[in-house]
């Protein structure tokens, strides 16, 4: 009698719960193996997750997700989504609802999140400028205009957080970098360096000790460490080019911490089919390697004992990997045409890209190079992970 | 001969002149295929400094508005053969001259959107 009573309960509980799981979200669950991968065409984002590589549904209204960036909040909640008309919106990746939308600016790239986890700043082209928000409520607590001459706004470009509450950013228009210390997030204190022509993009390493800043109208980087600011930006890698023609570019290339692997930077060569590697100490150049095309992502695997890189237009269905210790590539292959974007899971057992022409997200693992999954999405771009949320400089 | 029958001729000459040089170019316009292809590009790939909406990024915007003043043969060069000292790369080893000209009026009356 017992036992059939007990029975049939754990036959409702079970119903019960398969009812909750064909009506989720309102399951019990953690956010550490969730992402986002873009749809930039249709302003929409997929919900996703790499445990069991799946995609959990969709979040819809973006607007303008060309170039569009992701951040997330420290406990891995909530994805603050920048698109490229400005819209900031905070999208709750349990309900996946929109939390909290604002139009915050006419053109923007990207943002980032303070190291305290309260404050959300966007990179903006127009206005020309960056802007601090309220991460609960999206409120905007500041800004700081990129006016680098009188009546003169800079594009700014490779924001990235830093400790201590700072921003380090660079202005393509100005050539320079500045620092802007948020400690009081309604009276930012800001400090500018120079960098070189046309910075394109910057990262910080994974310690935040060194900003590093791209530079498109020269062959060179920019340089500042931030645990010396006082002795000023400097130099490295400079003149890689010379003495061979600059290819036309094609699309721009991008920075970000991922660079540091083996004791090494690794970095794309503007106009060149090369990764640049230079010693992470001493900033000299250590080797040049020789790729199918452009670099636009060169990407470290977590461990570091791989780097993966994407490609500009026209070789943009092409995907490298460079083995760190032997310093070339050792395998190349296309998960489809235009390849826009790659994300490793937090340890590196496997990688995600998005073919934006082939409308899907490939998953691949990063030991025999196998496909696991094939997830179909619609022009997808960026994928972020929510590991992001644990990284200096992400 | 009379000065004001040369005068006429000089003036006709002059009028069909600019008539010729006013009038659309030629060549053929690109095959619908090849029409989709070159929307996709403008929108996907020059869309990656310009903006998928073309409303501007890295580079300038390229909407109706703004394009109305610039001349067709500058836009189809600065196309085909980028702008030394920008971030302007040339694009003629993907396209021809009619096609650089077809994307021009197309940009100047509004872009199509991707299929």
């Amino acid at each position: 009698m017992t036992m059939r009573l007990l029975s049939s309960l754990s036959t409702l509980a079970a119903t019960l719960a398969l009812t909750a799981c064909a009506s989720a979200p309102t399951e019990l669950r953690g956010t550490g193996d969730l992402g986002v991968v873009i749809e930039r065409a249709a302003g929409r984002v997929q919900i996703v997750e790499h445990s069991h590589d799946s995609s959990l549904g969709n979040v819809d209204g973006l607007g303008d997700l060309s170039h569009a960036h992701v951040v997330f909040s420290r406990d891995g909640r909530y994805a603050y989504v920048f698109g490229r008309d400005g819209g900031l919106t905070k999208v709750d990746l349990l309900t996946r609802r929109i939390a909290k939308r604002i139009i915050q600016a006419g053109n923007s790239i990207g943002g980032s999140v303070s190291q305290d986890g309260r404050l959300i700043v966007a990179q903006n082209y127009q206005p020309g400028g960056i802007k601090a928000f309220d991460a609960d409520t999206l409120e905007l607590l500041s800004e700081v205009p990129a006016e680098y001459a009188p009546g003169k706004f800079s594009r700014v470009v490779g924001l990235a957080d830093v400790p201590g509450q700072r921003f380090a950013y660079a202005l393509f228009d100005a050539g320079e970098i500045w620092v802007s210390d948020f400690s009081d997030p309604r009276k930012p204190v800001t400090t500018r360096y120079p960098a070189g022509k046309q910075p394109y993009d910057g990262l910080v390493t994974p310690d935040g000790r060194y900003f590093l800043a791209g530079l498109f109208g020269e062959d060179g980087i920019s340089l500042l460490d931030l645990w010396h600011p006082e002795a000023g930006s400097r130099k490295i890698l400079s003149g890689y080019g010379r003495g061979e023609e600059k290819l036309p570019v094609f699309k721009m290339p991008h920075l970000r911490g991922w660079s540091l692997a083996a004791g090494q930077a690794w970095l794309p060569a503007v106009g060149h089919h090369e990764v640049l590697v230079a010693d992470a100490r001493s900033w000299q150049e250590t080797a040049r390697i020789p790729v199918k095309g452009q670099p636009v992502f060169v990407m470290a695997r977590p461990d570091g004992r791989q780097v993966w890189v994407n490609f500009a237009f026209p070789d943009n269905e092409w995907v490298q990997v460079i083995d760190t210790v032997e310093k070339r590539v050792i395998h190349t292959f296309s998960p489809g045409k235009a390849v826009l974007h790659l994300e490793f899971t937090p340890r590196g057992e496997e990688v995600w890209l998005s073919s934006r022409d082939s409308n899907r997200v490939t998953v691949v693992d990063t030991a025999s190079f196998a496909v696991r999954k094939e997830l179909p999405a619609d022009a997808p771009s960026g994928i972020f992970f929510t590991s992001r949320a644990q990284r200096i400089g992400f | 001969m009379d000065r004001s029958l040369l005068i006429h001729v000089a003036v006709l000459l002059g009028l069909t002149a600019l008539a010729v040089s006013a009038a659309p170019a030629a060549e053929p316009a690109p095959t619908p295929e090849r029409q989709q292809t070159l929307v996709h590009m403008v929108r996907q790939d020059c869309g990656s400094c310009h903006g998928m909406r073309l409303a501007g990024g890295l580079g300038p915007a390229l909407l109706p508005e703004r394009l109305a003043e610039l001349p067709d043969e500058a836009l189809v060069a600065t196309i085909l053969n980028g702008r030394p000292g920008t971030a302007m790369p040339g694009w003629n080893r993907f396209m021809d001259e009619a096609e650089a000209s077809w994307i021009v009026a197309r940009l100047k009356e509004g872009f199509p959107s991707l299929q």
